[in-house]
């Protein structure tokens, strides 16, 4: 049997993480393909609805990366994403869900090769989970 | 259910070298809603664009997906091309196969496969985007300049030239910048300040432009084509009646380092930088002064015959509009203290390039002559250091300053012109004179005027008796060298101002790596920044030459003068709209916005959003507890659907 790979979705927003993927792209850097991205306008713009709605669509982790805090081009979106994920994380953990299925990274436009390193360890600790079953079929239906 | 065409761009090799192209447009065609799907060498081009046009009209599709490059190239493109096909634009979205694919992954069936997912995603948007028009905005025909060296000065010049009403702000009490303190210019030797004085003259002569010094920006709202700015203006506690008859420093007891002869020389309290600055009036220094206390001292102010002194000035804060802003903050030199070895702030013969600029300057401390600063005596032996913190990415900068090279070998040539019985001896890494005329330039200097270059690094600098000795290495004659010289000059690494680090962020453009400011496109676009409206110009981008810094303001000045003719601006019309009958009016979106684009309409009892302030960032729409607020084009329901294909 063919080794797991897990899947997981990236939420990038527009100015920092996506521009940094960009970089890494540019640069040539290599990464894990299992991660795919979605480019949003602002960490902000990710309702953490979205994050369940991955994990209940089969996404075995979900990554969600902005600007560093302080440096977001909307001024304060990234700053509201992170006190929403520390709600969010705290209850996918009661649900039984293991933190690590969802994580929060700061990546700038610069930062192609902190981005690479990002997908890397985000995808090499989900696969270290295992498949995610919890949400998969028994999901909230919209 | 949208008719989609699909077109997958090969982009020659880049993409097609990694994912497979045949198998995603074998797999996308029967996708629902794709009515259309092909692949193409390259669908930037103009036959490429073209069969997007064609295939619109023929397939009467009425979604676009081109799978290529990154959004930040080519959206523009092919949004051109689906509405020269007569769609909105806004029915075409792009999905990055490349970036964000073919360039990071060599596993071919893996990439194919993310680079299907990918696209499968854009597809689910499309279906549900709406056609969308822009959103018309005014714009403010004034531009912002900050910071008024030379390439401020050029760019306030240029726009206010081109009809366009300029402030330009300058946080010292005098325009002019690094510029003016220089001696002689690289590769014509000729003198900075005649060149440089006559366009500070004509900044202060323009009808158009407004200056203000000892001035620095605190805040930025609005965008493009509407900034709005607060500026503080700190006093100078001289009016403009100063007749500039300079009684003032006669009697003025108090002294400290002047700062524009890098600490060669002193001055007192009150002062003028420099016999030219622009605007031509005394400054008093609070922080020097006895403490603006006639109690404690007023003995300026009774010199002053015009009463031109007044101690009770406080700083002003004005708000300005502006429609563009160009940011010209400059550069600063490597704080030396950081290479112990090299005793800079031990030695008082160890100067760094800026001082020596003083030193040979006719209007410096020592009047043109080169004498040493701790006894006065001209100099017989003189070593230069290149690369000092430069080109050193193990403990300080990894860059290469880039002028150095040049302004040493001018240093070592016009030192030997003054003493040319005196040996000059520069340690240098490489010799980097790429540029018009430089490379004679350095010629001359070690030809004619028999300027030494020794290859290799300089590991310590100490005293002996009154000879400063300096130990290096001779890696070409793989030997020890030993100077024993009067003065040693390091040519120090340029780093950006520390007040752009904070302006940037007050700006939201971002840097780069080493904090100087980052530009759009290396290439292509670089003077813009990432915020529309706002450009850069000279070495708060990037360490750069005269030449390069006023042809830099000069170019961002073009930019600002094109922005700015436009009698209109058009927003992104992808912002928030509030589902009226879903909005309970909780108030949650008004209190989050960055932008004051939200409002609480009482009588009706919803938020109401005003477009034109809205930037789209859908971070009200991600807090909304109903689900009133969306973001257009990026609906939750849009997300939900994309989640459910991509995966
Ligand atoms: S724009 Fe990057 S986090 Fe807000």
């Amino acid at each position: 049997m063919s080794e797991f790979e897990p899947k997981i979705v990236a939420f990038l927003c527009k100015w920092c993480s996506s521009a940094g993927a960009d970089l890494a792209g540019v640069s040539r850097l290599e990464y894990k393909p299992n991660v795919i991205p979605i480019r949003v306008m602002c960490s902000g713009r990710v309702d953490p609805l979205f994050v369940l709605k991955a994990l209940k669509e089969g996404a075995d982790g979900v990554l969600v990366s902005g600007c560093h805090p302080g440096d977001c081009h909307y001024v304060q979106g990234n700053m509201f994403a992170r006190r929403r994920f520390i709600i969010l994380k705290k209850l996918l953990e009661f649900v039984g869900i293991h933190p690590d299925r969802f994580q929060v990274s700061w990546v700038s436009a610069s930062e192609g090769t902190k981005f690479t390193k990002v997908i890397d360890d985000v995808v090499e600790s989900v696969k270290a989970l295992g498949p995610q079953t919890k949400f998969k079929k028994v999901g909230i239906d919209e | 259910m949208k008719r989609n065409g699909v077109f997958v761009c090969n982009c020659g090799v880049n993409i097609a070298g990694t994912v497979y192209v045949d198998k995603v447009v074998d797999e996308i065609a029967h996708y629902p809603s794709v009515k259309h799907c092909e692949f193409y060498d390259y669908m930037c081009s103009d036959p490429g664009q073209k069969k997007i046009e064609d295939a619109i009209k023929e397939k009467n599709l009425d979604g676009i997906i081109v799978a290529c490059c990154s959004p930040t190239l080519h959206e523009e493109t092919f949004r051109s091309a689906t509405e020269r096909g007569g769609l909105n634009k806004y029915s075409c979205e792009i999905a990055n196969i490349r970036e964000q694919c073919s360039w990071v992954h060599k596993d071919r069936e893996k990439a194919t496969e993310k680079a299907k997912s990918i696209i499968r995603g854009i597809i689910e948007k499309v279906n549900l985007n709406e056609d969308l028009d822009p959103i018309k905005v005014p714009v403010t025909k004034r531009a912002l300049v900050i910071g008024a060296g030379v390439s401020g000065i050029q760019s306030a010049l240029d726009i206010a030239d081109s009809g366009y009403e300029v402030l330009l702000v300058e946080k010292s009490p005098t325009i002019g910048g690094h510029m003016a303190q220089l001696s002689e210019t690289f590769p014509t030797l000729d003198c900075s300040q005649c060149i440089l004085t006559p366009k500070m003259v004509a900044v202060s002569r323009h009808p158009r432009i407004k200056l203000m010094t000892m001035s620095e920006v605190v805040d930025v709202k609005g965008y493009v084509g509407n900034f709005q700015v607060t500026i503080k203006e700190h006093p100078r506690y001289v009016t403009d009646d100063c007749n500039l008859c300079g009684d003032c420093v006669k009697v003025c007891p108090q002294v400290t380092v002047n700062e524009f002869d890098r600490g060669l020389t002193l001055r007192r309290a009150i002062y003028i930088p420099f016999p030219q600055a622009v605007p031509a009036k005394y400054v008093l220094d609070d922080q020097t002064c006895l403490g603006l206390n006639p109690l404690r001292c007023d003995k300026c102010e009774k010199a002053c015959d015009v009463g031109a002194i007044d101690y009770d000035m406080q700083p002003k804060f004005l708000t300005e509009h502006f429609g563009s802003i160009v940011v010209a903050t400059g550069y600063d030199l490597y704080d030396i203290s950081q290479i112990p070895e090299y005793g800079y702030d031990t030695y008082e013969d160890v100067i760094d390039g800026l001082q020596f600029e003083r030193l040979l300057s006719a209007s410096g401390p020592t009047k043109g002559e080169v004498r040493r600063p701790s006894d006065g005596k001209v100099p017989k032996e003189v070593v230069f250091i290149k690369c000092v913190g430069s080109r050193d990415p193990e403990s300080h900068h990894p860059y290469c300053s880039k002028i150095c090279c040049m302004y040493t070998g001018k240093h070592a040539m016009l030192y030997k012109h003054h003493v040319p019985e005196g040996q000059a001896y520069v340690f240098y890494m490489d010799i980097r004179s790429a540029g018009k005329d430089y490379e004679e330039f350095i010629q001359r200097a070690t030809e004619e005027d028999r300027v030494m270059y020794i290859r290799g690094r300089v590991s310590k600098i100490y005293r002996e008796g009154e000879k400063i000795m300096v130990w290096g290495v001779d890696t070409i004659a793989g030997k020890k060298v030993e100077i024993a010289a009067d003065l040693v000059v390091l040519a120090t690494a340029i780093v950006p101002r520390e007040e752009t680090i904070e302006l940037a962020k007050k700006l939201r453009i971002p840097m780069g790596p080493n904090n100087f400011l980052k530009e759009a496109h290396p290439k292509l676009r670089p003077v813009e920044t990432l915020s529309a409206g706002i450009y850069l110009a000279g070495a708060a981008q990037a360490p750069k030459d005269i030449p390069e810094t006023v042809a830099q303001g000069s170019g961002a000045s073009s930019k600002v003068a094109g922005l700015l003719s436009a009698d209109e601006l058009t927003h992104e019309p992808t912002v928030v709209r509030i589902k009226v009958e879903e909005c309970n009016g909780c108030g949650i979106c008004v209190n989050i916005c960055p932008y004051e684009a939200l409002t609480l309409d009482k009588e009706k009892g919803v938020a109401v959003v005003n477009d034109v302030l809205c930037e789209g960032c859908g971070t009200c729409a991600a807090a909304c507890p109903s689900g009133a607020s969306q973001l257009r084009n990026l609906t939750d329901a849009q997300i939900a659907k994309m989640l459910k294909e991509m995966l």
